[in-house]
């Protein structure tokens, strides 16, 4: 019963077969990352653009392999012994979230691919393709071991690209940060892991569930510790309260692109853990751990969404702070439905996963803006949006949009009714007080992203040296020292674009993710 | 009266709802060859005209295709699945209570426009402004067409945006503690708030009965809810309706975003956007969780006849001599006092009552829009809308200085304080009428308290309107102009300074057709209570009729 050979480059276990297809998605990406990590070797300095492509044409074949397993039934890593029980299961939950994973990766490449020139370049696509293969592994593990692995996989580069502005001493304290935090969260997770082995035998979810029911009575205390040590240190990655403090300094810290990827990828990886545990391992504590979560998404949402109205415009990186907080504030919106699946049944966590992609779509579009308008305003300030239409029309009609997505506001249709079905949950489930809650959230948010969306179309403030180009033109002013900047770069822009198009077609067809509200995904 | 086919009305409704949107985006985009006009400027506010009327021409054929011996009925309906995940359908139709609604909405938007076209408001460029009055228009129509309670919310919230930038870009600062940011911001925060309690509540009414759809819910009438369930909704989404209404004591967002909008955010403010929360009573609360209204009632009843008293006498403080009331304000504080009125009527759960409602819902769009617009041509005139500075030592004198205008100003005000023969009056009798006379189950008693104060409150009315025609009509005309007169007539482009213009061609277009439907509705009621009757009693009876 090997478990530890089923890493992202998919190493065989001898006894074991291995569907080679249904792995794909992750070992693609896996493999891309090496290459990529010696091709850096090689490459002569003027080159190095090309590895990004690389990088990115892997993500891509990546996605594309999901094409051929969407039927959703394949697993493989099963035991030899008992056909049903599988290590990695490629079903309809870990196809979306692989999908997600992926796509936010590409996106967060994208963003990069004229950042990155500043960074390590070899390094940083080694490192991005790296825990994008660990998060994409994630979603379909079906044991602790994998599923630890994997998240380890995910989250250890992402400590080393936090920290990768060199000299920067606050990347450095950023990184070190994350670091510490996640290290204690994933101590604490082991810890709990190996509760939960010693209590039931096992380390497959399904079985898990089956052998918890009937703990023997002296064990019971035991894989009652098990239970909740695990779900802490899921609680510390998805960064939710009281686990959130690292969240803003990592984020400001970190290269914007590492921010935009942590927001979106790096809770994608911790929502995805914290479903599996919950709903497939531990499903006979739902008594447990259906009030403590419910508690933990009211307080999250809470506190993120109180600090980031908190943010004061003039701050420096006060743009990217706002999002950090209004993202662990989203954070408390996705744990609402993995609350209620303790109530109503594991369907409901179809709603997280809709709004999940509801949220990567529009987050990674509001950080595509972020990282274009840090080009001509390195400080970054939510001033500095001031009078964004009159500079760039496209992109500030762009930023609205997706402000009003996160803030769940017509004319963002999708991140209304996303919304909605997590509302939709709670009260189906019965939990009226967290729907209130919520409510309150909304209106709190609604505020901080009005104001930066009426911020985007007010008269610009009048600047010395700031020559306003003529309208119709897409290029920011060049600055006086800034010399290198022209046109916005390409990739910004396709990123812009995409996650644009994608947010309006999600407007006029919500069915297109909300069908993974309210339906088996397992 | 015509017979159009089921298919082409289909169109039509659609078209109603969709097409604003469309023109929105058209109006951000530049104005192709051939309609590029005098300036940018100038063609995109045809374009507003353009869309509007093209509305406006389409829901009058709509009327027109009406079948109006079964207005009870739901016409021009389509239904098609949209969200099959959360059982949301695109479910659109008109009855004989939305159609006046949805006729009004487009009357007054294209008014709005036409009106904006000769006189627009400052702020920024109008293709912003043209294109926020369009998405405005489509929320409200759509408010009044669908018939899907999540597709309800969504026309709800859809109106916010618009409405918060209209205020807060185009709005003015006088008379606002905080100036138009601040009111913009009540606005959207209040409604906001309550709009999210609304949706928990709808969502519970879904999700307990199995459907959103508004018909099949009224035709159940109830049945398939828990009276527990009826009573949280109820609680639930009248709070967010009442918030919208606005219903005493959630009214204080009311007063600041109508002084601070500019005159055609005024006028859609108070003559659509409020219609939307008592709508929402008669088409949801009332047919929906008719247990849960029941023990309600009485309580909504009292807050109205509350908001009709307290509405009339902050209008009266405000009319005072040296209280430095805004008129705007004044105006806003007396759509208080009316919507308690509409508020009552629905209390009673009557047929006479909501018939009452659902006209002085009519009336009072028609009346208060007018009064807006008149308010803020003479807010432009004098460059103020404060009534001290206006009526100086004697009155404003109106009368004399602009008299087709003082003329217009007093038949306003003596249609909304009621006069009979004129549209104000029907809607409140029948409100006070039905409450003499309330459903069963209700305590007739209380009732009959609520119906003698706000009998009261047409006296307050009545006082505080008639104190502002004698201050602003009335008086003696001064030799030389006040001090904001110069400014402000120079703004409207008068070739003398010193003189008033009187009502210009285009406020005449924009007017008269408000004047002609008050008079219209005040001596024929049975054009209007000939629609809403039939469909109010099957909403009442819910699938027993």
């Amino acid at each position: 019963m090997t478990v530890a050979a089923e890493s992202a480059a998919g190493a065989a276990s001898l006894v074991q077969s291995i569907d080679w297809l249904a792995v794909a998605p992750p070992t693609i990406t896996a493999v891309v990352a090496l290459i990529v990590l010696v091709a850096d070797l090689f490459v002569p300095e003027h080159r190095k653009p090309l590895l990004g492509g690389i990088a990115i044409a892997g993500l891509v074949a990546a996605l594309l392999t999901l094409i051929p397993l969407r039927a959703g039934d394949r697993s493989t890593f099963c035991l030899t012994t008992d056909a049903a029980v599988c290590s990695y299961t490629a079903d309809h939950f870990a196809l979306v979230i692989q999908l997600l994973v992926l796509g936010g990766a590409l996106l967060t490449a994208l963003i990069s691919l004229h950042d990155s020139r500043k960074l390590p370049v070899g390094e940083y696509w080694f490192l991005l393709l790296a825990s994008a293969a660990g998060a994409a592994l994630l979603p379909a593990s079906r044991d602790l071991a994998t599923l630890v692995v994997a998240l380890e996989v995910a989250s250890l580069p992402a400590f080393a690209l936090v920290g990768l502005r060199r000299g920067d001493r606050l990347s450095s304290e950023a990184a070190l940060k994350f670091f510490l935090s996640s290290v204690t969260a994933t101590a604490v997770m082991l810890l709990g892991v190996s509760f939960v082995y010693a209590a039931t035998g096992t380390l497959h979810l399904t079985r898990i569930a089956a052998e918890l029911g009937h703990v023997p009575g002296q064990l019971d205390t035991l894989a009652k510790a098990g239970v909740a040590l695990t779900l802490v240190g899921f609680a510390f990655k998805t960064a939710a309260a009281p686990f959130h403090f690292w969240v803003p300094d990592t984020y400001v810290g970190a290269p914007l692109p590492i921010a935009a990827y942590l927001s979106v990828v790096g809770k994608a990886v911790g929502f995805s853990g914290l479903i599996l545990v919950t709903v497939i391992a531990f499903p006979s504590y739902r008594e447990v751990w259906g009030p403590v979560l419910a508690v933990i998404a009211a307080l999250t949402m809470t506190l993120g969404n109180a600090a980031a109205l908190r943010q004061s415009a003039t701050r420096a990186w006060s743009a990217v702070r706002l999002l950090a907080w209004s993202s662990v504030g989203q954070a408390g919106y996705l744990l609402v439905p993995i609350a209620a699946a303790a109530y109503a049944g594991g369907d409901r966590i179809g709603s997280t996963v809709a709004y999940a992609l509801m949220y990567a779509v529009v987050n990674l579009g509001a950080f595509a803006v972020v990282a274009l308008v840090a080009r001509t305003k390195p400080l970054n300030r939510l001033a500095d949006y001031q009078g964004l239409y009159a500079r760039q029309p496209l992109v500030a009609l762009a930023m609205g949009f997706f402000l009003l997505c996160l803030a769940g506001l017509p004319p963002g249709i999708i991140g209304l009714f996303a919304k909605v079905t997590v509302f939709s949950a709670a009260v189906d489930a019965g939990l009226g007080w967290l729907a209130v809650v919520m409510a309150a959230n909304v209106v709190i948010a609604l505020y901080y992203y009005l104001q930066w969306t009426a911020a985007l179309f007010r008269a610009p403030e009048p600047e010395a040296g700031d020559v306003a180009p003529e309208a119709g033109s897409a290029a920011p002013e060049a600055g006086g020292e800034e010399v290198a900047i022209g046109r916005p770069p390409a990739a910004v822009t396709v990123a812009i674009a995409l996650t644009a198009a994608a947010g309006v077609a999600l407007s006029g067809a919500p069915q297109l993710v909300l069908r993974f509200a309210g339906t088996g995904l397992f | 009266m015509i017979d159009i086919s089921e298919s082409v009305m289909q169109f039509l409704l659609a078209l109603i709802v969709v097409g604003p949107l469309i023109g929105a985006v058209a109006a951000l985009l530049p104005a192709p060859p051939g309609l590029r006009g005098t300036s940018p400027d100038q063609a995109v506010l045809r374009h507003g005209v353009t869309v509007t009327g093209a509305i406006l021409i389409a829901t009058i054929v709509l009327a027109l295709g009406f079948d109006h011996d079964q207005p009870s009925k739901m016409q021009a309906t389509t239904d098609i699945s949209w969200i099959a995940a959360l059982d949301v359908r695109i479910h659109l139709g008109i009855d004989g209570i939305s159609l006046p609604l949805l006729v009004l909405t487009a009357l007054l938007t294209f008014l709005c426009a036409l009106y904006s076209y000769f006189k627009m408001p400052q702020g920024p460029s109008p293709k912003g402004f043209v294109a926020l009055l369009l998405v405005l228009e489509s929320g409200t129509l759509a408010t009044f067409a669908v018939l899907d309670l999540v597709l309800f919310f969504l026309a709800f919230e859809m109106v916010l945006i618009p409405m918060y930038f209209l205020i807060a870009r185009w709005g003015g600062s006088e008379g606002v503690t905080g100036g138009r940011q601040a009111a913009a911001w009540k606005f959207i925060l209040y409604t906001l708030l309550g709009s999210v309690v609304m949706l928990l509540g709808l969502l519970l009414i879904g999700l307990n009965a199995g459907t959103f759809d508004m018909v099949a819910l009224a035709t159940d009438n109830g049945r398939g809810l828990s009276t527990s369930v009826q009573l949280i909704a109820v609680l639930a989404i009248g709070l967010g309706l009442a918030v919208k209404t606005p219903m005493w004591p959630l009214h204080s967002w009311l007063p600041d975003a109508h002084t601070a909008a500019p005159t055609v955010g005024s006028v859609l403010l108070a003559g659509v956007l409020l219609k939307m929360g008592t709508y929402g009573f008669v088409r949801i609360i009332l047919p929906i969780a008719p247990d849960g209204m029941r023990t309600f009632a009485p309580y909504l009843a009292a807050f109205a006849v509350v908001g009709i008293i307290y509405g009339s006498l902050a209008c009266l403080a405000l009319a005072k001599r040296g209280a430095g009331g805004d008129l705007k304000r004044l105006i806003a504080y007396s759509s208080v006092g009316h919507m308690g009125f509409v508020l009552l009527g629905i209390a009673t759960m009557t047929p006479t009552g909501v018939n009452g409602a659902l006209f002085a819902n009519i009336a009072h769009g028609l009346i208060t829009g007018l009064l807006f617009f008149l308010v803020g041509a003479v807010k432009e005139r004098y460059g103020s809308a404060d009534l001290d500075t206006l009526a100086g030592a004697t009155g404003a004198a109106l009368y004399g200085r602009a008299p087709r205008l003082g003329g217009l100003l007093a038949f306003a005000a003596v249609a909304s304080l009621g006069l009979p023969g004129l549209a104000g009056f029907w809607g409140e009798m029948l409100a006070m009428f039905g409450a003499f006379n309330p459903a069963e189950g209700l305590s007739r008693p209380a009732f009959l308290t609520f119906m003698v104060i706000a009998g009261f409150g047409t006296l307050l009315t009545a006082a505080y309107l008639l104190i502002v025609v004698r201050r602003v009509c009335m008086g003696a005309q001064p030799q030389e102009a006040p001090q904001g007169a110069p400014q402000g007539a120079s703004r409207a482009g008068a070739p003398e300074p010193a003189r008033f213009t009187d009502v210009q061609t285009y406020e005449f277009a924009a007017w008269t057709p408000l004047v002609a439907l008050t008079v219209l509705a005040g001596l024929w009621p049975a054009v209007l209570l000939g629609l809403t009757d039939p469909a109010v009693q099957k909403l009442l009876a819910g699938g027993k009729s």
